[in-house]
């Protein structure tokens, strides 16, 4: 199995690529953390739950 | 990556990641950052790191796009302009478009994200900040009044002010003095590099106040605001960000300051060519550690607190 040799367009954007990339990675982990950081405060429970209980 | 790529680049002049990247004035976003930081941390309350690095990045992100905005509005100027020959449109490798669909996207982005991290007061904030920058000094101020780098300043004055909002959701005489005082400082700050620089606002048609009333009302203006900017930044120190350690760099500082401000105002042209506009140049390089330093002031101040040392 052979790759391809890489298309010049790709050669010369791969700098804007990978910058690309790493925004979009981090942004993943960036709306992962925050959601972590307010599920596990109780931001999100019901209002009634001191009710039930 | 190859040589091979490097030259093609250069051939073509396509941007480069970089070259978006500095479309979000990555010096201003510095001192964005580091201010509103100083805001964050010296509210009272408290957010979740992870939740506080967020606001922070946002709030950079937001003054980015919102730098943007501006070298979108502003290529026509900044080609004339020496300094900002170099920017990305100027210098070829973005299209105009390309960054006003940068600055709208972020501007919108950063916001949002602000107010889902933190709160909708803080994410206003930013709007408004961005909405000032882009409209009310860009496209409005800046080319119709030399008063323009007075009112427009506010924009840069208020990262704090969204960092105390991020913890708080409101603001407070705290946060409004730390918009005052960058606000105040801005004016002299910024006519001290007009005064060396001569004649770049002049070709590209800017009306700085060196450009329309002179230079020695420019120098009057220093002055006074200098005197103001002072009242403010030692009054600070009175309030629940001040203490010692503040009133001490305050002292210091704002003593220098009006010293340098003084002697500004007392040369005159000859004197100020004859030797390289050096006491402007120094009063300049102070103003950029003067504001570094008070907010660092206030920053070991909100630091030192939880061990009994900061504020009063």
């Amino acid at each position: 199995m052979s790759f391809r040799e890489p298309h010049e367009l790709h050669k010369r954007r791969f700098g804007r690529n990978l910058g690309v990339a790493l925004v979009l990675t981090s942004f993943i982990f960036i709306v992962f953390g925050l959601t972590y950081v307010k599920i596990t405060r109780g931001d999100y429970e019901p209002e009634n739950a001191s009710v039930e209980r | 990556m190859s040589d091979a790529s490097i030259n093609t680049q250069a051939n073509t002049g396509e941007a480069s990641f970089g070259d978006y990247f500095a479309l979000l004035k990555p010096r201003v976003m510095s001192l964005v950052v580091f201010t509103a930081a100083v805001g964050l941390l010296a509210a009272p309350g408290s957010l979740h790191p992870f939740e506080a690095f967020c606001a922070i990045l946002f709030i950079a992100v937001g003054g980015g796009a919102s730098g943007a905005l501006n070298m979108w509005f502003d290529s026509d100027i900044d080609q004339v302009m020496k300094r900002t020959q170099g920017r990305p449109i100027p210098a070829g490798k973005v299209q105009r478009d390309e960054a006003l669909a940068i600055g709208v996207a972020l501007s919108g982005f950063s916001v949002v994200m602000l107010g889902l991290a933190t709160n909708w007061v803080a994410a206003g904030l930013l709007a408004f900040t961005i909405f000032f920058y882009a409209v009310i000094y860009t496209m409005w101020l800046k080319r119709w009044t030399p008063q323009n780098i007075v009112i427009g300043g506010a924009a840069g004055a208020f990262p704090p002010m969204i960092g105390w909002a991020a913890v708080t959701g409101g603001v407070a005489i705290e946060s409004v003095l730390m918009f005052t005082l960058t606000f105040m400082w801005t004016p002299p700050h910024f006519w001290a590099l007009c005064l060396f620089m001569k004649s770049d606002y002049k070709d590209a048609g800017v009306p700085m106040l060196h450009v329309t009333h002179g230079r020695r009302v420019t120098r009057n203006h220093i002055l006074v605001y200098t005197l103001l900017l002072a009242a403010i930044a030692i009054g600070m120190a009175f309030t629940g960000v001040g203490g010692p350690i503040y009133l001490t760099t305050a002292l210091v500082l704002n003593g220098l300051f009006v010293l340098g401000a003084v002697s500004i105002w007392r040369r005159d042209e000859t004197v100020a060519e004859a030797d390289g506009y050096k006491r402007e140049k120094a009063f300049f390089a102070l103003s950029l550690v003067y504001l570094f330093l008070h907010f660092g002031a206030i920053l070991a101040e909100a630091l030192m607190a939880p061990y009994g040392f900061g504020g009063w």
